[in-house]
């Protein structure tokens, strides 16, 4: 036997697992979608604009939430990674909090935090600043809200990563040679991070698409998105062709998505 | 390209880090267009000094003045000093062109401007046609040429050189040296070189500092430092040498504390109590002579260099030049040394 298949053994009980609970299922799944020989199920889920425009939606969302993450996320992995060691621990705890929580126990925090007599309401009307209630709740504020929240740690740790490895007698440099504070950034920072830039921005567009559990709950029903329409075609019109094609086309996209820019990331790496 | 070479003070430097004192009260005189080594080991303040200058670190005490104007509070961007950092720091992401235009570029300098200047740069330092190439697609010796033509494009008033060849060959580093050294006479920069290799500093400059914990040991000429160092910790850095302690018992001579007496050329009054050096090379005839046992021979090529045992106790080490075979270990041997030979500090 070559050395090559040798290191192939200590991995079959993953890969086993892996085929039973992952790729059998997806397989299934797949399987449940043709069941009536036909591609019908197909035709409808991309050929009615009720269901394309669900999925323009969940797009829409996902790149919204992936440029909030990104404006939120630049600046707080940028002051974690260049400030004492002290700080940057206080910072990671704050970042790696609400990772380790579970996202329906900080879906329904936000809940208390948004209604419109949740806590920043109550807040806002006691200061005087607004009259009437904010609607945070049961629309796409809130699903925006919720949604960066969780999602915020995966677009901090890769730009965190990306400027640490930056090495600071670059920074010196630049400011050696006579290089302004913002120019320093948009010419040596910007460039060099930008691979951590892509790689959050890529895990967090990816991770939207499937959001569930917070649109769901925090969408109130009004925020329509693919994975909480697949969740209805289950449970409640019971069909379970249609939700498998939809699921089958969201992972199409997914899949697409992540491709398309892990190719566009190789010959960025190339140049 | 036009000089703008400045002459540089720095007085009084004071700089802790903690209860480190990193600068413990350095001045430096520097002439425009001049080449100062700062030579010392590692931990000597060195870099430091280096980064106060370049304005990377703030003094607690102490002025830095260029031209005779104070800048010890103004930021680095706007010292309009050249540096090469140890590890070159240049872009990556940039083609070294643009590493080279980038001083030009934050100086707001025309594009056509930008492009006649760099190539000039890049012509002083041999790279012309390898602009549009990016940093890791260079040898480490063009990596650092790349750095030097950055430091130099704008016309800096002062040049920094920190550690410059330390990642570089032997042979290599020499023909930079002499390409740095070439190239800081003709554009008449005002440099600071710092190196904690004493060949390399004897190679590069005008002057010397010494520096050890912090202080300035002794500026003077490369001749002066090997050959008049100023105490025990000069002599001993800058290349081998015997350094031995005693007090003068007559006007030109010395008395060791293994109670010989040397013969020298010194004026310092009776009583003193001085440290004399001899370097090994300068063995050969004269008034002092020593007998004593080979307890080493080594052969290195141009030379032998002997560990001697003399009968009064003291060792010795000698440098002779190569006749026949090697001295073998017990042999007794003669060797003398002159007057003039014999430095008293």
């Amino acid at each position: 036997m070559t050395a090559r298949l040798r290191g192939f053994w200590p991995a079959v009980p993953a890969l086993v697992l892996l085929f039973l609970f992952f790729l059998f299922p997806v397989v299934r799944m797949l399987g449940f979608s043709i069941e009536a020989g036909t591609l019908d199920w197909y035709a409808k889920a991309l050929g009615e604009g009720l269901y394309l425009q669900v999925f323009w939606n969940t797009f829409e969302i996902a790149l919204l939430v992936t440029v909030i993450c990104l404006l939120l996320g630049y600046p707080l992995g940028f002051l974690i990674a260049t400030t004492t060691p002290g700080w940057a621990t206080l910072g990671f705890i704050f970042v790696l909090l609400p990772l380790w929580t579970s996202v329906l126990v900080r879906t329904y925090a936000w809940m208390v935090l948004l209604g419109r007599n949740g806590v920043f309401n109550r807040w806002l009307i006691a200061s005087g600043v607004i009259s009437d209630p904010l609607p945070l709740l049961h629309n796409f504020n809130g699903v925006l809200i919720g949604m960066v929240h969780v999602l915020l740690p995966y677009m901090v740790l890769p730009i965190y990563g990306a400027v640490r490895r930056l090495d600071p007698a670059l920074v010196a440099a630049a400011e050696g040679l006579g290089a302004s504070n913002w120019r320093i950034f948009w010419r040596i920072y910007l460039p060099l991070t930008l691979p951590g830039i892509f790689a959050g921005a890529v895990i967090v567009f990816v991770l939207s698409l499937g959001f569930y559990i917070t649109p769901a709950l925090l969408g109130g029903g009004k925020v329509m998105m693919v994975a909480v329409m697949i969740e209805q075609e289950v449970r409640q019109t019971l069909n379970w062709p249609f939700a498998a094609a939809l699921s089958a086309v969201l992972l199409v996209l997914t899949i697409g998505v992540y491709t398309i820019a892990q190719s566009v990331a190789r010959q960025e790496a190339q140049r | 390209m036009a000089s703008r070479s400045a002459d540089l003070k720095v007085e009084g430097l004071v700089k802790r880090f903690g209860e480190v004192v990193a600068l413990d009260g350095v001045s430096v005189d520097i002439a425009s267009g001049e080449l100062l080594t700062i030579l010392g080991p590692s931990g000597s303040g060195k870099t430091t000094l280096l980064k106060v200058v370049a304005g990377f670190e703030t003094p607690d005490a102490g002025t830095v003045r260029i031209d005779g104007k104070d800048i010890t509070a103004v930021p680095p961007a706007r010292r309009d000093i050249g540096m090469v950092f140890q590890n070159y720091a240049l872009f990556p992401h940039l083609t070294v062109e643009r590493n080279v235009a980038f001083p030009l570029e934050m100086r707001n300098v025309g594009r056509s401007e930008i492009e006649s200047r760099v190539a000039e740069a890049l012509g002083l330092v041999e790279l012309k046609g390898y602009g549009k190439r990016l940093p890791r697609q260079l040898s480490g010796g063009q990596q650092q040429r790349v750095a030097l033509a950055r430091a130099i494009v704008f016309n800096p008033r002062l040049l920094l050189l920190d550690e410059p060849f330390g990642a570089l060959d032997r042979k290599l580093r020499e023909t930079m040296q002499l390409e740095v050294r070439r190239l800081q006479r003709r554009l008449g920069l005002t440099t600071i070189f710092i190196t904690h290799d004493q060949e390399e500093a004897l190679v590069l400059s005008d002057r010397i500092a010494v520096m050890n914990k912090g202080s300035i040991q002794q500026i003077a000429s490369t001749t002066e430092i090997y050959e008049r160092p100023a105490n025990d910790f000069v002599a001993d850095f800058v290349g081998e040498s015997n350094i031995f302690h005693g007090t003068v018992t007559e006007v030109g001579s010395v008395t060791l504390e293994s109670g010989r007496r040397l013969l020298t050329t010194h004026g310092a009054p009776v009583g003193t109590r001085v440290g004399v050096l001899m370097r090994p090379e300068r063995f050969g005839q004269g008034v002092n002579s020593f007998n004593g046992e080979v307890r080493e021979a080594v052969y290195l090529g141009s030379s032998l260099k002997l560990r001697l045992a003399c009968d009064d106790g003291l060792e010795l080490i000698v440098r002779q030049p190569v006749r026949g075979p090697l001295p073998a270990t017990g042999t007794r041997l003669n060797v003398a040394i002159d007057r003039e030979s014999i430095h008293v500090f």
